[in-house]
């Protein structure tokens, strides 16, 4: 694999893409078969099919995503594409992410305009709407099973649900009340687990 | 909608982008809260609607974002939504990355994970629980179908593209809605 110069700290002999329009249609690819998610399909692509990362590269990159802002599989996109390629590598990999599928969500948008109000296609996007908010919740679920071994910090989680969810509070409202008290008692936390001896 | 409303639009999805723990579905229910409730700008079904076509098409779950622009202002509210929610976020990103390159696993990393991943489940579920009641509102029977949904996408690895479609099926055909 000798194409690029890019900013590639692999050790040797891991595949890389040749370029960017690889890069692009490997992320065009990987998107389109993420039906209500495309982090495990991007998981799949890029550490089992292609190899151009590791688990742990991959690990390491998502966790560093989750903690920025922004949507995570576009964060991963950002940050695999400027390993190779510089800034134009986050760019071919978050618009193969990106372009392919937006035109597929805009047809069905344009298809549906007209017949949004058939009664037809009101249940059946009832049912569809269902199964989405079920499917979003499952995803919050597996999220705070992962936690496991932590499950007081979930307390954060209930607050910020209660005040978004159910009391429709503004985001940032609850988060500047939350978000300052979660990372203070967690910093508080670590630094007690850390320090050998004491006892309490 | 006039330039200043674009505008308008385009400043609270960039003021959401950097809010956005935890991906932009967790953005979805201050998104509602501003369109529908503040501004008026779509109805909470064109909101829901815009939710489940994008979770049934493929590709990343931001593209409700896209959508709820379109409804909105066409394509240049899409634009707008869009540019706006995903701009700020990668460029945080892009930066932030090349400076993790220098220093690894800082104690308050560390801290802001730990207190903060709850809370983004906290956001996520609030989305999921917007879109469930938006969706079926008192009826039971969508609400079973919800419950059932969350069990099997936990529990199986079945490609959500099948539950969606019995979603579908079910309510074009009547049993559920």
């Amino acid at each position: 694999m000798s194409a690029g110069t890019g900013l590639d700290r692999d050790p040797d002999g891991q595949p890389r893409p040749g370029s960017l329009h690889e890069l692009f249609w490997v992320f065009t690819s990987l998107a389109l078969r993420g039906f209500g998610g495309v982090l495990p399909w991007a998981q799949r692509a890029l550490v089992e099919e292609r190899r151009w990362l590791t688990r742990e590269q991959f690990v390491e990159t998502l966790a560093f995503g989750q903690l920025l802002p922004g949507p995570n599989i576009c964060n991963v996109a950002i940050m695999v594409g400027d390993k190779w390629f510089g800034w134009r590598g986050s760019l071919a990999a978050l618009g193969g992410l990106m372009c392919v599928p937006m035109a597929i969500v805009l047809l069905a948008a344009v298809l549906y305009g007209p017949v949004a109000d058939e009664p037809i296609v009101r249940r059946a996007l009832a049912g569809m709407g269902a199964v989405a908010g079920g499917m979003i919740l499952a995803t919050a679920g597996k999220l705070a099973l992962a936690q496991r071994g932590r499950w007081r910090w979930l307390g954060f989680g209930v607050l910020a649900f209660l005040g978004v969810g159910v009391l429709h509070l503004k985001v940032i409202t609850v988060l500047a009340a939350l978000a300052p008290l979660a990372v203070v008692s967690a910093w508080i936390a670590q630094r007690r687990a850390a320090q050998p001896g004491s006892s309490s | 909608m006039n330039t200043t409303q674009l505008l308008e639009l385009f400043l609270h999805f960039a003021s959401l982008s950097l809010l956005a723990i935890g991906g932009a579905l967790g953005m979805a229910p201050e998104m509602r809260r501003f369109l529908v409730d503040e501004q008026h700008w779509i109805s909470d079904l064109q909101f829901t609607d815009a939710v489940v076509i994008a979770q049934a098409a493929p590709g990343p779950n931001i593209l409700f974002v896209t959508l709820l622009g379109w409804q909105v202002a066409g394509p240049l509210g899409a634009v707008a939504t869009t540019v706006g929610l995903m701009l700020p976020s990668s460029l945080a990103t892009w930066w932030g990355w090349r400076l993790k390159r220098a220093r690894e696993d800082a104690p308050l990393v560390h801290a802001i994970r730990l207190g903060l991943s709850p809370i983004a489940i906290g956001l996520t579920a609030s989305a999921g629980w917007v879109v469930a009641a938006g969706s079926n509102r008192s009826d039971w029977r969508l609400w079973l179908l919800t419950a059932i949904s969350v069990v099997v996408v936990m529990r199986t690895r079945l490609n959500m593209l099948w539950l969606i479609g019995a979603g579908a099926a079910l309510g074009a055909l009547g049993v559920v809605g």
